[in-house]
This record gives structure tokens, C-alpha cells and sequence, in this order.
């Protein structure tokens, strides 16, 4: 009987904590994993710092601007070519018509986030009902399902076939020039790229090993869809809507400078203040820019928050 | 002098914020010219990492650190600059790689794959190369090889992938060639006529052969020389038949004993090694094998065990090696000039019999490291009494 | 080959009939029909009747799609309401300035994103990689008609660098061949008409490619990061081929593959941009006048540039897909 040393003992206890660290390993799930990876990257916290500050202005910022943001209380200061500039009571200056674009500013962000959203949600949910449909059919398989597919595909196709801005543009001529009409636009023209997004993410799940493998052990088929097929569909489509954001607020922005976006002057947003603006570069650039930065900006974080939860969930980066 | 001559060679990955990976940890063996040398482990003990490392072709990262020799006919490959050794890659040492269909280049026909070759280091151009290509091609076995070289690999099957491939390495009748599991995406019956070219090639031109494989099937079948790899490090060293016939590291016992045999008894069990290339002791806190080791005893814990050299000029890096029939063990242990053992084919599958069974249920541990649940075998103290 | 070729113009014809659908439904859906459509806002009651009756609105529905399919079909697109010219003539006429700029956009894109999406990924890490990627997202986020507004302001009205506006100096007195104002110049020799449409091209054709080429770049650097790491290329490697030869032959050559798939996507980019950048820089091609049309409601022109333009990106989508198939083996068609 040899009798162990102290540091001998410790080596080996070492060995019990390896052990330990893998199962710890083994445990963490996609989504901590994922978030876990997110927070390391710079990019996603950039991201959702700005998009953090985004929000916080459009939920709470209206509340607090200084001044009505549809009133003309500078009206009579307003010469041709000649607008108020940035000083105590006006920090952005007053627009051409003699509004605090500060507050204006501030009160935009929401109208631009609500259209944004509504218009993002409008293509999540009619793209993920065509596109679930169309991979549920497929998955189902049958001359029915194929054929259901094959028509809900070419659908998407004819929206494809039409280059995005053309479509919003003809879809707003239907419709009118309006919010509602932006939204929708906007919105239709994400429809495509979601279908596509859902229903082939569905289809490769169908036809992976894992599903096969719970086919095979019994489990019935709408079991297998909820918990294996649309949960690890679900990531793809999660990180386009946030991508689409993006793409939505610039989109609503170049209909409002083609004139068909909100023709309600009282309800400031700044797709429309960026394009009204255009006509007074020379005299006050100040009222295209800012307006201009915003949407840049916004954009900018949930690109970076989208790319960044594209990579963190991204199976063939994860090490 | 030998061809190749690899001396405490080692790879480390640093990364920022992670543990630093020691994937080869002084890796030693040499291969003479016109040998056939076996480098085998499990996957992730750091073999194809050691061929890459030899060829400078691991990918340039920050982080990674390559220390030692790898000394090939006098210059040593680790102190080359970027140009020279790409003039001795394909011209004096080639290598064949594991995937024939992704290791050749999808939108390039074969034929100017294998040209490229030929013309950068023998300057053949034009129609001589394309003439001579189809000779190689010919010469490993390629039916019609005119056609061959208008194709491309996806027109190919996947025997056909490895045959290019290996012409490819050959058109310049290299000293060294390193096969990092030419076999492994094969068929088997495509693996054996693949072997067997390499077994040709090998003899005619004397051409030496470093084979990178985990199946012990392929070295016994052909190697000279065999290194058995863990954890970095060379673990056993030893001739072909004194290897299978008498294994002394109690890992190369259990790849051993892992392989099913036509002439085991009925009834009688494979034996896994439990545990997973994972389970790694870093090598100067003792043996790397330590936590998995059936034959452990106190001695492995502590510091790394030396290399010994036991006779016919075999060695391996254990304290407690499995002992060779009709010897006592401790002297195996102490002396490594242990007196040679008659060796009987026979008694080789008894060493499972004297190594202590592994606990019953790990006959059916899952195939899937990640999944397996660790078994870190208890120390057992009365052992090594 | 050929019969790829058809079989994807066959496929065509499914999303040209819902194409044709659409704007069938919109031109009745159209706030006071069609009538409208033609007469404008002006016209008496009478006379709205009797267009009703003679483009037959009083018949059955199936009946009025038929007629109008048939109409496509002999590429009758109906009348300009602003101009009294015919769609088609109009679009004939405007289609090369668009052209023109397009294709100055793409070289623009594919002429700086490939090299630099190249570069990043080969300094991977570095400042120009960072740069790069950077650089992109904003060209990405930044509405391309404000960066035109941007570009007019400081390029040409403040340091005059180039021109404002229109495609040409009318002045220059340029004879007229194929509207293709460059081309033009070229075939009749009078250079300084030539460099002078080019010299138009520069400030609309950079605002054009901001996006593409943000895309160019990305792609570009994304796809030489993966092809590093192929196997092929290692094999290229461990065969001593110099890096010369590496990089060009193995590692570019198979990079460009998805880029060349987006081209054809990314030209819709460019059409739809052109709507923007045109009327920025009133520049004489379809997307100026798109504009012009949505702000007369000349529903005839929009809808059938609509239409044609469709078509159009249908088409060169195909174009794309052809040469890939001759770029990858892979998936070459017989």
C-alpha cells in the first residue's frame, strides 16, 4: 500500500474536475450558447446599445419633448431661405414652417419604429404562413402537398420577379399615398424572403438525420414539428426580422421622397422629414442630416444586432 | 541517417481568453528512406496535426506556436522560409489528404490539377505535361486517361478522386510521402485497391511512406514501423509484428484490444478503452493517459513518465507497462533491457486477461465522445501493491 | 444547353401571367378606372362612357383579361397621359440612360468590392478588413437618395467637379445613333460627347453602387475566408505551387462563384435604385420618369415600365444563371 501524497492527491482530484467541466460544457443549450457568444461580440453590443437608446426615445422620449411637435410656434420667424438655427429653446433649430425639429426628432422615432415594425411583422407573418405552409406541404409530400407548394412557390416567385422598391412603388399607387400604405408596402415586399427563409429551413430539418431518427422511434408528426422542426426553424427567421428592420425604415423612407409615403404633416417621421428636407439643402442641411443620421443609425444597430445573432447562431462558427 | 528525423516537435494553439491547446506535445520518430512508418491514435491525438506541422501547412493564425525539428536529408523543415519550402513541397515530400473529393479543386479539371504540378517543379509545359499527365494518371490505375484530364472530380468516383490524387503527389518522384487516412472516406474494397497501389508505388520508386491512420487494419497490413500517438506525444514505438504480438503501453493494449478478431473465443468481449481522447491529463502533470489507463497506479500521477527503450529497439512511455508473456513485470518496468520474450502469437489476446476488465457497461459506451459519459475509473490504490 | 435555356423562359411564362394579373386587378382597382387612367382627371362624363364602351369595361371580367393579355402579348401598353406618346416608344427611348448608368454602377461595384472584399479577407483582422466591413454596413444603411443629395452638394455644387444634372451637355450638339449616349460617341468619333455622357455617369453611377457594392464586398470577403480554408486549397499548398498560383487559380477563382449569383439579384437592387438616383440627378432614363409618373398618376407608363422592367430583371437573372453554369462544372446543363 503506497500511501498518497497531498500534491499527488490534488493531480487527481484534477481529474474528477475535468470530468466536471465537460459535463458542464454539454449542458448549455443553443440559445444560452448563443447568447453567451453575443455578448462577447463588440458588434452585437453596439448594436443593441443602439438600438436600446432607439427605443428608450421612441417609448418614453414624446413625453418628454419640450415642444408640440406639429405646432408652428416659430411660424413668424421663418423668412424664404432663412429658418431659425439651433439655440437655447430650439436645440435642432426650427423646421421650414417654423416647428422645434428637436422635438420633432424625438417624436419621429417612434412613428419610425412603428413603421419599421408593423411593416417587418406584416412580411414575418404573411412570408411565414406561406412559407410554413408551403414546407409543411412539401414535408407532407403527396401529389396534393407537392402541388400546394409548387403554386404557393410561384406565387412568391411572381413577388420576387419585381425588383423591391418597383413593387413597394406599385403597391402604393394601388393603395394610396399614406402610413398605412408604406407599411404595407414595405411589408409585402419582405413577404418573399421570408417564405423562402421558412419554408426551406423547414424542409432541411424534415430531411435531417435528427427528425429521421424520431420518426423512426415513433414519435408522431406533429410532435416532431413542434418540438424539433420549428424551434430550429425559428433561429433563420428570428434574425431576418431583425435585418428587415433595417431594410423597413430605409424602404419607408425613399417611398416618403417619392411622395408616397405619410402625407399627415402633423405626425412627424423621419423617412418624411428626410425627404421634405430635400428641398432646403442649401438653406438649412442641418434638416436633412439629422434626420438622415437617425435612419442611419438605427439601421446600422439592427444590422449589427442582426449579423451578429446570425453568427452566434450559426452552427458551422460555433467551436 | 535517417530520412526524416522529428525531435520533440510541437504545435500549440494560444487563444485569447481560452485555454492554450497543446495538440502535439514532443513528438519524436524518424522514418529512413524507402520505409513504411505507421503514425496511429484516435482522433485528436495530434497525428495529422504532426504531417501538417512537417509540411508548414498548418493555417497561419495568431496564437500558434511550432517548436522542435523535423530534419529531412539534413534541413531542418521548421527553420525554412516560405519560398524553399514550397520548393520541396510536392518536388521531395508530398502528402494525400483524408476527403479526395474535397481536397481537389471543384471547378478545375483534372488535368490541369495534375499539369500544375509538373510544371512548377519540372518545368514540363504544354503538350509534354499533358502527355506526361496522362502517364500518371495511367500509372495509378486510371482507365482512359486522356478523357480523365478534360473531367472534373465530380465526374469521378470517389476511388478515382484518390487515384488522381495520388498521382498528383507522385509526378515528381518524391522522397516522402505522407498519407494523412487515404482510406478513411473510401469503401473498403475501394480501401484495399487504394492501399495496394500505395504498397506498389512505395516499392518501386523506394519512395518512403509516412501513414496517418486509426486503423490498425491499414498499419498492420503495411507499415515497417509503427508510432503509436496520444495526447501529443509518441506513447509506443515498435516494429510491426512486436507491436501486435507483444504490446507494452497499456493504450496501444486497449486499440488493440478494441479491434474485433476472427480468431477471439467465442463469448469473448471487445474490450473499449472507457473514457475519450478528452480525458486528458496535460503531460507534465504525469501520464496523458492516466485518467483512462486500466493499469494506473500511483507512479503515473506526478511527473511524465520517461521514454523507455526496451529491446529490438522498441520503447514506449509507461511506468507500469502490460508485461510481456513469460516475464515478470516490474522488471519490464525497471530495466530497459528486459530480456526477450518468446513470442507466441497466441498469447496476445491474453493480455486482456491481464489487464483488469473495464467495468461491464463500457462494452456499450455510445460511439459519440460528447454524449459518453465520462468514466474516470476511481484510483485504485490496492493496484499497486 | 438550349434546352435549359427554354425550359427556364417556359418557366417564365407562370410568373408573367401573374405579373400580368396584378396589374390587371390594379388598373381596375385604380381610383376611378381605367377611364381615368386615359383621360386623366380632366374629361366629361360622355366621353368617360364611351371609353367604357369602347375598350369593352361593360363586358364580362374574363373577357377584359383576355383583351388585355392579348394587348401585352403585341406589346401595346397603352398611351403616355402626360405626354400623349405611346409606353413602349417612351421606354424605348429612355432605356439606354438607364442602361448606361446601371452598368457604370455595376463596374463601379464589382470593380472596387471584389479587390477590396479580397483584401479584407486576407488581412483578416486588420485595420482595411475592419475598414471594409465597416464601410459596407453604412453603404448598406444609408438611403441611397440622400447619399446622392450628398454627393450633388458637395461634388458639384460646392467644388464643381462634375456635372448636376442630365446625362449630356445639350450643348456639346452630340449626333444621336442608339441613345446609348457613350456609345454614341464613340461610333460617331465625336469623343467629347463620349467623355462627357461619362462624366455625367460618375456622381449618379457612385450613389448607384453604394449598396451593390457594400454587397460585393461582404460577399466577396466571406466567401474567400471560407474557400481558405477548403481542403483543395491545402492540396494546392502541399503541392508547392507558388502563392501566385494559389490565390489565383484555387483560392479567387472559387471565391467568385457566389459573387457572381448575386450579380443578377443585385441588378433589381440597381433598377430599383435608379428610381432614386435619376431623379436626384434628373438624369434622362426610365427611373426619372418613373418618378415623374407617380407624382402626374400616369398610371399607363407606371404600370407598363412596371411590367417591362419585370421582365427585364427576369431576364437577366437567366443571363446569370447561364454563365454560372460556365464558371461551375458542377452545374453545367447539357
Amino acid at each position: 500500500m503506497t500511501i498518497t501524497t497531498g500534491k499527488k492527491r490534488e493531480k487527481i482530484d484534477r481529474l474528477g474536475e475535468l470530468a466536471a467541466v465537460r459535463d458542464d460544457e454539454q449542458g448549455v443549450s443553443l440559445w444560452r450558447e448563443a447568447f453567451r457568444r453575443l455578448r462577447r461580440n463588440p458588434a452585437a453590443i453596439a448594436g443593441a446599445v443602439i438600438l436600446a437608446l432607439f427605443l428608450l426615445v421612441a417609448i418614453v422620449g414624446p413625453f418628454f419633448a419640450p415642444h408640440p411637435a406639429d405646432a408652428q410656434l416659430w411660424k413668424g420667424e421663418v423668412r424664404l431661405g432663412d429658418f431659425p438655427g439651433p439655440r437655447a429653446e430650439n436645440w435642432f433649430g426650427t423646421d421650414h414652417i417654423g416647428r422645434d425639429e428637436f422635438s420633432r426628432m424625438i417624436v419621429g422615432a417612434r412613428q419610425t419604429l412603428l413603421v419599421g415594425v408593423i411593416s417587418t411583422l406584416i412580411g414575418l407573418a404573411v412570408g411565414s404562413f406561406i412559407g410554413g405552409v408551403a414546407g409543411a406541404a412539401a414535408g407532407l409530400g403527396g401529389r396534393w402537398g407537392r402541388s400546394l407548394d409548387n403554386v404557393l412557390m410561384r406565387f412568391v416567385d411572381m413577388l420576387l420577379a419585381m425588383p423591391s422598391l418597383l413593387l413597394a412603388i406599385s403597391i402604393a399607387a394601388i393603395l394610396g399615398a399614406g402610413l398605412t400604405t408604406v407599411m404595407i408596402a414595405v411589408g409585402v415586399v419582405s413577404v418573399p424572403v421570408f417564405a423562402r427563409l421558412l419554408r426551406g429551413s423547414m424542409i432541411a430539418q424534415a430531411n435531417s438525420d435528427y427528425v429521421l431518427a424520431a420518426t423512426s422511434l415513433g414519435v408522431k408528426k406533429p410532435k416532431i414539428a413542434l418540438t424539433h422542426v420549428v424551434p430550429n426553424s425559428l433561429a433563420p427567421v428570428i434574425v431576418q426580422a431583425t435585418l428587415t428592420l433595417a431594410t423597413a425604415i430605409i424602404e419607408a423612407a425613399a417611398l416618403s421622397f417619392l411622395g408616397l409615403g405619410n402625407n399627415d404633416a402633423s405626425i412627424p417621421e423621419w423617412g418624411v422629414m428626410l425627404a421634405d428636407a430635400q428641398q432646403y439643402l442649401d438653406t438649412a442641411p442641418r434638416l436633412a442630416i439629422l434626420p438622415a443620421l437617425a435612419i442611419i443609425i438605427t439601421a446600422l444597430g439592427f444590422t449589427l444586432l442582426g449579423e451578429a445573432m446570425r453568427e452566434a447562431l450559426d452552427p458551422k462558427l460555433r467551436k | 541517417m535517417a530520412l526524416l528525423e522529428v525531435d520533440d516537435l510541437s504545435v500549440t494553439f494560444a487563444r485569447r481568453g481560452q485555454r492554450t491547446v497543446n495538440a502535439v506535445d514532443g513528438v519524436s520518430f524518424s522514418v529512413d528512406a524507402g520505409e513504411v512508418v505507421g503514425l496511429v491514435g484516435e482522433s485528436g491525438c495530434g497525428k495529422s496535426v504532426t504531417s501538417l506541422a512537417i509540411m508548414g501547412l498548418l493555417p497561419k493564425q495568431p496564437g500558434l506556436r511550432v517548436g522542435g525539428k523535423a530534419v529531412f536529408d539534413g534541413t531542418d523543415l521548421l527553420q525554412l522560409d516560405d519560398r524553399s519550402r514550397r520548393d520541396i513541397r510536392g518536388r521531395d515530400i508530398a502528402m494525400i489528404f483524408q476527403d479526395p473529393l474535397s481536397s481537389l479543386n471543384p471547378v478545375i479539371p483534372i488535368g490541369l490539377q495534375v499539369t500544375e504540378v509538373l510544371a512548377r517543379h519540372r518545368g514540363m509545359k504544354g503538350e509534354a505535361a499533358a502527355k506526361e499527365a496522362a502517364a500518371l494518371l495511367d500509372r495509378v490505375g486510371i482507365p482512359d486517361p486522356k478523357r480523365r484530364l478534360k473531367e472534373y472530380p465530380h465526374q469521378l468516383s470517389g476511388g478515382m478522386r484518390q487515384r488522381a490524387l495520388i498521382a498528383m503527389a507522385v509526378a515528381c518522384q518524391p522522397r516522402l510521402l505522407i498519407a494523412d487516412e487515404p482510406t478513411t472516406a473510401l469503401d473498403v474494397t475501394i480501401q484495399a485497391q487504394i492501399l495496394e497501389l500505395l504498397k506498389e508505388l512505395v516499392r518501386d520508386s523506394g519512395t518512403a511512406l509516412v501513414m496517418i491512420t486509426h486503423d490498425l487494419g491499414v498499419v498492420a497490413g503495411m507499415c515497417d514501423t509503427i508510432n503509436v500517438l496520444y495526447a501529443g506525444r509518441v506513447v509506443e514505438t515498435a516494429r510491426r509484428r512486436p507491436l501486435f504480438r507483444e504490446p507494452r503501453h497499456p493504450y496501444t493494449v486497449g486499440l488493440l484490444g478494441s479491434v474485433p478478431r476472427l480468431d477471439a473465443g467465442r463469448g469473448e468481449r471487445l474490450i473499449p478503452i472507457p473514457g475519450s481522447v478528452r480525458d486528458v491529463l496535460p503531460w507534465p502533470d504525469g501520464c496523458a493517459f492516466a485518467p483512462r489507463c486500466a493499469r494506473r497506479i500511483d507512479e503515473c500521477v506526478g511527473e511524465p513518465p520517461e521514454l523507455v527503450l526496451a529491446h529490438d529497439g522498441r520503447s514506449y512511455r509507461c511506468v507500469n507497462p502490460a508485461p510481456v508473456p513469460g516475464s515478470v513485470p516490474p522488471a519490464a518496468k525497471l530495466g530497459p533491457d528486459a530480456p526477450a520474450a518468446p513470442a507466441d502469437p497466441a498469447t496476445a489476446p491474453a493480455d486482456r486477461a491481464t489487464a483488469p476488465a473495464a467495468p461491464a457497461d463500457s462494452a456499450t459506451a455510445p460511439a459519440d465522445p460528447a454524449t459518453a459519459p465520462t468514466q474516470v475509473p476511481a484510483p485504485r490504490e490496492e493496484e499497486s501493491a | 444547353m438550349f434546352r435549359f435555356i427554354v425550359r427556364r423562359l417556359l418557366q417564365l411564362i407562370p410568373t408573367l401571367f401573374g405579373l400580368s394579373l396584378l396589374l390587371f386587378i390594379w388598373l381596375r382597382r385604380l381610383p376611378g378606372g381605367p377611364e381615368t387612367a386615359i383621360l386623366g382627371e380632366r374629361g366629361t362624363p360622355e366621353m368617360r362612357a364611351a371609353i367604357r364602351r369602347n375598350m369593352g369595361l361593360d363586358e364580362p371580367i374574363l373577357v377584359q383579361y383576355g383583351r388585355f393579355v392579348r394587348r401585352l402579348i403585341r406589346l401595346d401598353l397603352g398611351t403616355s397621359t402626360s405626354t400623349k406618346r405611346s409606353v413602349v416608344t417612351e421606354f424605348v427611348e429612355r432605356f439606354p440612360g438607364t442602361v448606361e448608368l446601371t452598368v457604370m454602377a455595376m463596374v463601379i461595384a464589382i470593380g472596387i468590392g471584389i479587390p477590396l472584399g479580397y483584401l479584407a479577407a486576407r488581412r483578416r483582422g486588420r485595420f482595411l478588413d475592419h475598414a471594409s466591413v465597416g464601410g459596407s454596413l453604412i453603404g448598406i444603411c444609408i438611403p441611397v437618395f440622400f447619399l446622392a443629395y450628398v454627393l450633388k452638394a458637395i461634388f458639384s455644387e460646392n467644388l464643381h467637379w462634375f456635372p448636376s444634372t442630365g446625362r449630356q451637355d445639350p450643348t456639346i450638339g452630340a449626333t444621336r445613333v442608339t441613345n446609348f449616349f457613350v456609345l454614341d460617341g464613340l461610333m460617331t468619333r465625336e469623343w467629347d460627347a463620349a467623355a462627357d455622357a461619362l462624366w455625367h455617369l460618375v456622381l449618379p453611377g457612385i450613389a448607384l453602387a453604394s449598396i451593390p457594392l457594400a454587397i460585393i464586398v461582404r460577399i466577396t470577403r466571406a466567401s474567400v475566408l471560407e474557400v481558405l480554408n477548403e481542403d483543395f486549397v491545402r492540396t494546392a499548398e502541399a503541392k508547392g505551387l507558388t502563392e501566385r498560383t494559389v490565390r489565383g487559380r484555387h483560392v479567387l477563382r472559387n471565391s467568385l462563384l457566389p459573387v457572381v449569383t448575386s450579380i443578377g439579384l443585385l441588378t433589381g437592387g440597381l433598377l430599383s435604385g435608379a428610381v432614386l438616383t435619376e431623379t436626384v440627378f434628373a438624369y434622362g432614363g426610365i427611373g426619372a420618369f418613373i418618378y415623374e409618373a407617380i407624382s402626374q398618376r400616369d398610371y399607363p407608363v407606371l404600370m407598363g415600365f412596371i411590367l417591362i422592367i419585370a421582365v427585364v430583371y427576369v431576364l437577366v437573372n437567366l443571363l446569370v444563371d447561364l454563365s454560372y453554369s460556365l464558371i461551375d462544372p458542377r452545374v453545367r446543363v447539357r
